[in-house]
C-alpha cells in the first residue's frame, strides 16, 4: 500500500496549487503589506513613493476627530448591542424550547433576516424611522401614540441615530443567536431536568444551576463573535444613514478605514492602513480578554 | 377527604399557572415574530401604494385598497434594476463555481494525499482563517487598481473567491470516507483525480450543496468589496445598486418605486432559504457568521 501512495508529494501540492495562488495573491501577501503600507509616512497612491518610515500614520489616525468619533461610535454600538441581543436570544430560545406546536413557524421567521440584503432592508428601516415633510413615519405614529413628541431618528439627535443603528443591527444578528442558542438548549441531557424535578427544583433555580451552565460555552462563543462583527460594523450603518458618514456622525472604524481608502475623502492607503491595524489590535485584545473570562467561567 | 381536596387544588394551581406561563411564552414570541416580519409587511405594503397615495398619507396606513403594480415596473425601466440582478447572478455563480473547484481539491489533498508539509500547511491555512477581511482589502484595492481591472469582473469575482474555512469544513467529510474505499479503488487502477470526481464528491454532495448556498448568500449580500471596486453602473451589484437608487435613483422622494426594488432583490434569497430552509440553518450553525 505504501508504495501507491508514495509518489503524491508533488501531486498533493498540485491539488494545492490553486488554494494556494488565490490565498496567497489575496490574503498572504496583503496581509503583510498592510504593515508595510501602514509604516510608510507620506505615501503617494499616484506616483508610489514616500517620504519616511515611522509611526506618523499611526499618530494621525488617532488625533483624527473622525476617528475617534468613528471609535466611540464603534464602542458604543458594541457595547449596547452585544449583551441585548445575547439576552433577548437567550430569552427567545427558552420560550422556542418549551413549547411544541408551531416551534418551527417561529424558528423559520426568526432565521429571515439572516437571508435578507443589509442594504435592503435598511432602506426599510430607514423609511419606518425617518421623518420627513411629508409624513412623520411609521415609529413615530407609534410614539404619538403613547403620546410622545415625533423625533427625526435619520438625521435627527444622536441619541436617536444611535437607538436605530442598535435597534437595526441587534434585528440583523438575532438569526445567528437564536439559532446556536436552541440547538444548544436542546442538546441538553434530559436527565438532569428529570433528577431535578424529582427533587422539586423550581423552574428558576433549575435554569440557573443546570441550564445556564450546560450551554454556557456556546453563550461565550456568542460573545466573543458577538464582539468581532459588532466592531465591524459598517454596512448596516451604511444602509440606515448612507455613505457620508463622517456628515452624520455615525461613521464606525471600518467606515473609517474605507473614507480613508477610497471614495471623496479617499486616497490615503496608509492611513487606511494604520486604522485597519489599530482595529485589529482593539479585537485581538478584547477577544484575550473573553477567552481569558470564559475559562474562569465555563462549566462544563 | 380533606387531603384529596387539598390535591385537586394543587394540580389545577399548577395548571393553570403552567397555562399562563405558556401563555405568556407565546405572546412574547409571536412579538418578536411580529418585529421581524413588519419590515418584510411595510416594504411588500409600502411597494404596492401608488406614489401619489403614499405620499398624501400624512399618517400612514396600513393596508391599500387599490394595489398597483406600477412601481416594479418603474423599478425595472427608470433604474436598471435588471443589470444589476443580472451582475449579482453572474458574479454569484462564477466566484461560487471557481470556488467549489479550488476548495475542492484544497480538501482532497489534505484530506487523502500524503506529502511533505502538509501538516504545517494545514495549521497555517487554519490560521489564516481568523485573519478579518478589512486588514488584506486595502492591499487588495490597490493591487486591483493596479492591474486595471477596477470595473472589470474579475477584479470583482477573483478577490472573492476564497474561503478557508470551506476547506476546513470539507475536508472534514472527506476524511469520513472509509479508507478502504480509496485503496480497493487504488487496486483497481483509479487515479486519484477519477476516484475524487466519482465516489469523493458523490458522498459529499450535501455538504457541498450547504457550501453552495451559504457562498450564494454571501455574494448576494456583498457589499463592501464591490462598492470600492465598482463606479460603474455597468458593474454594480444589487447592493451598489440599491445604495445608489437610493442616493440618486427615482428623485429621492419616489419611495413606493424604492421598496418595489427592495422586494425584487429581497425576495430570491428569501425564496432559496424557504426551499432550503432545513440546510441553511445547519450550514450557518455549523460555521456562519454575521453577527
Amino acid at each position: 500500500m505504501k508504495k501507491i501512495l508514495k509518489n503524491s508529494s508533488l501531486k498533493g501540492w498540485l491539488y494545492l496549487l490553486p488554494a494556494l495562488l488565490f490565498l496567497g495573491i489575496f490574503m498572504v501577501y496583503p496581509l503583510i503589506d498592510v504593515f508595510v503600507y501602514s509604516f510608510e509616512e507620506g505615501y503617494n497612491s499616484a506616483s508610489q513613493t514616500y517620504f519616511g518610515v515611522g509611526s506618523y500614520n499611526y499618530s494621525y489616525v488617532l488625533h483624527d476627530p473622525y476617528f475617534l468619533q468613528a471609535v466611540k461610535n464603534t464602542f458604543l454600538l458594541v457595547i449596547i448591542t452585544v449583551p441585548l441581543s445575547t439576552g433577548i436570544a437567550l430569552l427567545i430560545s427558552v420560550g422556542l424550547n418549551s413549547i411544541k406546536p408551531l416551534r418551527n413557524l417561529f424558528q423559520t421567521v426568526y432565521f429571515l433576516p439572516y437571508v435578507t440584503n443589509t442594504l435592503a432592508v435598511g432602506l426599510v428601516f430607514m423609511i419606518l424611522f425617518k421623518k420627513t415633510a411629508y409624513s412623520d413615519g411609521f415609529i413615530n405614529l407609534i410614539i404619538n401614540w403613547f403620546g410622545g413628541a415625533s423625533v427625526d431618528f435619520i438625521e435627527g439627535p444622536y441619541w436617536a441615530k444611535m437607538f436605530v443603528l442598535c435597534f437595526y443591527t441587534i434585528w440583523v444578528v438575532m438569526p445567528f443567536k437564536i439559532l446556536i442558542l436552541t440547538s444548544a438548549l436542546a442538546s441538553v441531557n434530559q436527565e438532569y431536568y428529570n433528577a431535578a424535578k424529582v427533587d422539586g427544583t423550581s423552574k428558576v433555580r433549575t435554569f440557573m444551576r443546570i441550564t445556564l451552565p450546560m450551554i454556557s460555552p456556546m453563550i461565550f462563543y456568542l460573545i466573543i463573535t458577538g464582539f468581532i462583527g459588532a466592531f465591524k460594523a459598517y454596512s448596516d450603518v451604511v444602509a440606515l444613514f448612507g455613505t457620508n458618514l463622517n456628515a452624520a456622525e455615525m461613521n464606525t472604524i471600518v467606515g473609517y478605514v474605507y473614507d480613508m481608502l477610497y471614495g471623496d475623502s479617499g486616497g490615503y492607503p496608509s492611513y487606511a492602513s494604520a486604522a485597519a491595524i489599530i482595529l485589529f489590535a482593539i479585537v485581538l485584545t478584547i477577544t484575550c480578554i473573553n477567552l481569558l473570562i470564559s475559562k474562569k467561567n465555563i462549566h462544563y | 377527604m380533606d387531603h384529596k381536596m387539598d390535591y385537586d387544588k394543587i394540580e389545577r394551581n399548577a395548571r393553570v399557572r403552567q397555562r399562563v406561563i405558556n401563555i405568556i411564552t407565546y405572546l412574547f414570541l409571536a412579538f418578536w415574530a411580529v418585529i421581524v416580519l413588519f419590515p418584510f409587511y411595510w416594504m411588500i405594503l409600502t411597494s404596492v401604494k401608488s406614489y401619489g397615495a403614499y405620499n398624501s398619507e400624512f399618517i400612514p396606513k396600513f393596508f391599500t385598497l387599490s394595489p398597483t403594480l406600477q412601481n416594479y415596473g418603474d423599478a425595472f425601466t427608470t433604474v436598471p434594476l435588471g443589470k444589476y440582478l443580472t451582475n449579482t447572478v453572474l458574479f454569484a455563480v462564477v466566484t461560487t463555481a471557481i470556488m467549489l473547484a479550488v476548495i475542492t481539491l484544497a480538501a482532497f489533498a489534505f484530506a487523502r494525499l500524503q506529502f511533505k508539509g502538509k501538516n504545517i500547511m494545514f495549521v497555517i491555512f487554519l490560521s489564516l482563517m481568523m485573519i478579518p477581511n478589512e486588514l488584506v482589502i486595502i492591499t487588495n484595492f490597490v493591487t486591483v487598481t493596479n492591474l486595471d481591472m477596477r470595473n472589470t469582473f474579475a477584479g470583482l469575482i477573483l478577490p472573492s473567491v476564497m474561503s478557508v474555512f470551506y476547506v476546513y469544513l470539507l475536508k472534514e467529510n472527506f476524511e469520513q470516507i472509509p479508507d478502504s474505499l480509496y485503496y480497493a479503488a487504488k487496486v483497481d487502477g483509479t487515479s486519484d483525480l477519477k476516484y475524487l470526481l466519482k465516489v469523493m464528491i458523490p458522498i459529499s454532495k450535501p455538504t457541498l450543496i450547504t457550501i453552495t448556498i451559504l457562498k450564494v448568500i454571501e455574494c448576494w449580500n456583498s457589499y463592501v468589496w464591490p462598492r470600492l471596486i465598482t463606479d460603474d453602473e455597468n458593474y454594480y451589484l444589487v447592493s451598489n445598486g440599491i445604495q445608489e437608487i437610493r442616493e440618486n435613483g427615482f428623485g429621492r422622494e419616489n419611495i413606493p418605486a424604492m421598496m418595489a426594488a427592495v422586494v425584487v432583490i429581497s425576495v430570491p434569497l428569501i425564496l432559496l432559504f424557504l426551499i432550503f430552509r432545513k440546510k441553511v440553518m445547519e450550514g450557518v450553525s455549523r460555521g456562519g457568521t454575521k453577527g
